[in-house]
């Protein structure tokens, strides 16, 4: 994806309008809007204690807006059931937290907690899309820092989410796992129709994969645009 | 022996002096209020102990709530548990005959049940507390994938449930053993049939594990669903 490829805003998937949080008084976030559309991979840009993973954990609702809201496919998720709202905005943490197990109840743990079993071809295909054909009956505890990413990836997928949130995926990653990751991000958002909002401290990685970034500092939406029109050609 | 002790410890600048003054002075006002109440008790009806074992239930209820920091609704929580736990088996065992209904038997025999559930559900609330702390990203993981709240906090429930029945379980374990209890000791010092004061023990202790065992059990299963806001958000995570 071009860093310059313009989003489409006619018809976002995911919007935030006017979105804050205060705790204990102190300001998080303040007044942060924007939207985003099938296909647009949204950075998320800025300094530790800007505020990026705040903004993250806001938008499937692990934690509560003081103010604003945010709309999906148009309507108040306020108005969603909470775990409806998460299986639809599908989470990966810069620590995966794989929960003990093989690779295949990993993946299954998501679709198993609305009654859904997963069959077997369908592990394999998720694998399969995440570059980890035949890994299914392994144990997570021998997996490596990139390996385990690519299963938290799968494991968000199998929920078939229509929004993915990330947050700094590949920071514990060395480079060669960190590029193949991003590599993995950019065609699953395309192949799978997403709506991708990726938090990244590294700027580089969002002029490489982002088609639109907003800035933050201080819990304030300092800019946003294309990766030119925030960090310069 | 006690001022020694403090004075022992200073030595290894371990400054025992103020908790150690508070604490015995706390322990023996109160200790003394018990004693002129239940002296003040023999000449009232029997039914007035269920007063005293009520406020017993309620102090250690908010006592034991401590040990649950930042959890909403950890002081209700405890009460009712340690009401459900302590209070059922006291009534059971009331009413087969095996606690007197004497003020002088119901008063001391309840108390043990009581702050023996306060020790054990402390225990529950604490580990619970600190289990899900220290497992704040698995079970975000899990809410962010749509599990129920109460079920990616299950295994750590249960873990505390086991702990803190640790102390009651070895107390049976080395009963006689290791050690001999104060009931039994103040039966056999006040010339009571070795026997029976042995018995007698053991199905205290029995009592004990018992109200422990319930009062963990209703703690940590309540408790499971306060670590969560309405929105099924971990409300106990360390500072943002």
């Amino acid at each position: 994806m071009s860093a310059t490829n313009q989003p489409s805003q006619s018809n976002p998937v995911l919007r935030a309008e006017n979105l804050g949080r205060a705790v204990a008084g102190k300001t998080i976030l303040s007044d942060i809007s924007f939207a985003a559309a099938i296909g647009d991979l949204l950075g998320i840009v800025g300094a530790s204690g800007s505020g990026k993973s705040s903004l993250l954990r806001m938008l499937n609702r692990l934690d509560e807006p003081t103010r604003g809201t945010v709309f999906l496919e148009g309507r108040d998720y306020r108005q969603l059931p909470p775990r409806e709202l998460r299986r639809r905005v599908g989470m990966v943490t810069q620590r995966p937290f794989l929960f003990p197990g093989d690779v295949a109840s990993n993946l299954r743990f998501g679709p198993a907690q609305r009654g859904e079993t997963v069959p077997d071809a369908e592990i394999a295909r998720l694998l399969e899309r995440v570059g980890l054909a035949g890994f299914a009956a392994r144990e997570v505890s021998v997996l490596s820092g990139g390996e385990q990413q690519r299963v938290s990836l799968a494991r968000a997928l199998a929920n078939r989410p229509e929004v993915l949130l990330l947050d700094e995926p590949t920071s514990a990653l060395d480079e060669e796992s960190k590029l193949g990751i991003e590599e993995l991000i950019r065609s699953l958002v395309q192949d799978h129709g997403l709506t991708c909002v990726m938090v990244t401290h590294d700027r580089d990685q969002a002029r490489r994969m982002c088609n639109r970034v907003i800035l933050l500092e201080a819990g304030y939406l300092m800019q946003s645009g294309t990766a030119v029109e925030v960090f310069g050609a | 022996m006690a001022l020694t002790v403090v004075l022992l410890a200073r030595r290894r600048n371990i400054h025992l002096e103020s908790d150690a003054a508070i604490a015995l002075l706390r322990g023996i006002v109160q200790i003394v209020a018990v004693g002129s109440i239940l002296a003040l008790l023999l000449k009232a009806p029997r039914w007035t102990s269920v007063f005293l074992l009520v406020g017993m239930v309620l102090a250690a209820g908010s006592i034991s709530a401590k040990r649950a920091k930042n959890i909403p609704g950890a002081a209700k929580v405890s009460t009712y548990s340690i009401a459900a736990g302590a209070g059922l088996v006291t009534a059971i065992m009331t009413w087969a005959g095996v606690i007197d209904t004497a003020i002088t038997s119901l008063i001391p025999v309840g108390s043990m049940i009581i702050a023996n559930a306060m020790n054990t559900n402390g225990l529950a609330l604490n580990r619970f507390r600190s289990e899900v702390l220290a497992h704040a990203g698995e079970i975000e993981t899990a809410l962010a994938l749509g599990a129920a709240p109460e079920a990616t906090v299950a295994r750590y429930a249960e873990s505390s449930i086991h702990s803190s029945l640790i102390p009651a379980i070895d107390n049976l374990r080395s009963l006689g053993i290791v050690w001999i209890p104060g009931l039994m000791t103040g039966m056999l010092l006040s010339g009571a049939n070795p026997m029976y004061a042995a018995i007698y023990q053991f199905v205290v202790i029995a009592m004990i594990l018992a109200s422990s065992g319930l009062t963990s059990l209703l703690s940590t299963m309540m408790i499971r669903s306060h670590a969560f806001s309405p929105a099924e958000q971990l409300v106990l995570r360390g500072a943002e």
